[in-house]
């Protein structure tokens, strides 16, 4: 129960880093000389690609940039992110 | 190229299915201002858009859009998830159900099948622009709309995320749109002029 809890927090966690990746580089598409907006998505695109690591060691790969093949292939016989639940 | 993140962009967890519902949210799959139609005509149009800023929002807002299609059809595959014979007749969801099972299909809430004359890539860069503005507008009256029509808190919480999401997205190709005009006339002028010849081999 503890390691659920534990798996939820990362996994929102990645969800908010990710949409502050996402967001900030739309605003740098249209303003590319922004210096304060590009330190913030060197911040979280550091933070975003820790967590996907630390998810991939301890649960599971969520991108195949991240994944490290071991034993069974888990990008394929994990659910699909639409099958609800907590994950 | 893309690469898959096996994540929604923002969390479905749908624990009610409600064919009716489905049947009105199935229209920001496949309807004439749905996510499909979105991530087309950004993908579609970015390959003429003569300023880089601009191809840029266009292909990392047609990337995101594909995010939204796939959070919009996990609505309605949660939302129709193991329905018994009883519920699909009682719901009205019976004439999607006879052609398509309980697969996701892009259509429109009134059945009418996704079409690409639902949106435009003209090949000008104003024109363009001015059609993806159009395009977050229509997105959002169609996310108040539905936010009108359906009151489950588990449905309603992605479906602001999404409506927030046009209103972003609106304002990037706004500021698309200024730094193109901004430009000096003669590299407007410069641009379309290449882009003619390019296209057509003529001279403008």
């Amino acid at each position: 129960m503890a390691n659920q809890m534990e798996r939820y927090k990362l996994y929102q966690w990645i969800h908010m880093v990710s949409f502050a990746v996402v967001d900030i580089t739309l605003y740098l598409d249209t303003h590319p000389e922004d210096q304060e907006a590009m330190a913030y998505y060197n911040h979280f695109k550091e933070l975003r690609m820790k967590a996907l690591k630390e998810y991939e060691c301890q649960y599971g790969p969520l991108t195949i940039d991240t994944y490290t093949a071991e034993g069974k292939w888990l990008w394929s016989t994990q659910p699909m992110p639409w099958e609800g639940g907590c994950f | 190229m893309w690469n898959y993140e096996k994540r929604l962009q923002y969390p479905v967890n749908i624990t009610q299915t409600n064919p009716q519902i489905a049947q009105v949210i199935i229209s920001q799959f496949g309807g004439p201002d749905g996510e499909l139609a979105a991530s087309m005509r950004y993908l579609s149009q970015r390959y003429t858009m003569p300023y880089k800023e601009a191809a840029g929002v266009l292909t990392d807002i047609g990337t995101e859009e594909l995010a939204h299609m796939e959070m919009i059809s996990a609505i309605v595959y949660q939302l129709t998830k193991n329905l018994s014979p009883e519920e699909i007749k009682a719901s009205g969801f019976d004439k999607y159900y006879v052609d398509h099972t309980l697969a996701l299909w892009p259509q429109a809430a009134g059945g009418i099948p996704f079409n690409a004359c639902e949106f435009q890539s003209k090949g000008d860069p104003i024109t363009d622009l001015f059609e993806d503005l159009a395009a977050e507008q229509k997105a959002r009256t169609t996310y108040d709309n539905i936010l009108r029509l359906v009151k489950d808190p588990e449905v309603c919480d992605p479906i602001r995320f999404l409506r927030q999401r046009e209103i972003v997205h609106f304002q990037r190709f706004g500021e698309a749109n200024r730094v193109n005009c901004s430009k000096p006339l003669h590299s407007v002028r410069a641009a379309y002029h290449t882009l003619y010849q390019t296209t057509c081999g003529g001279t403008l």
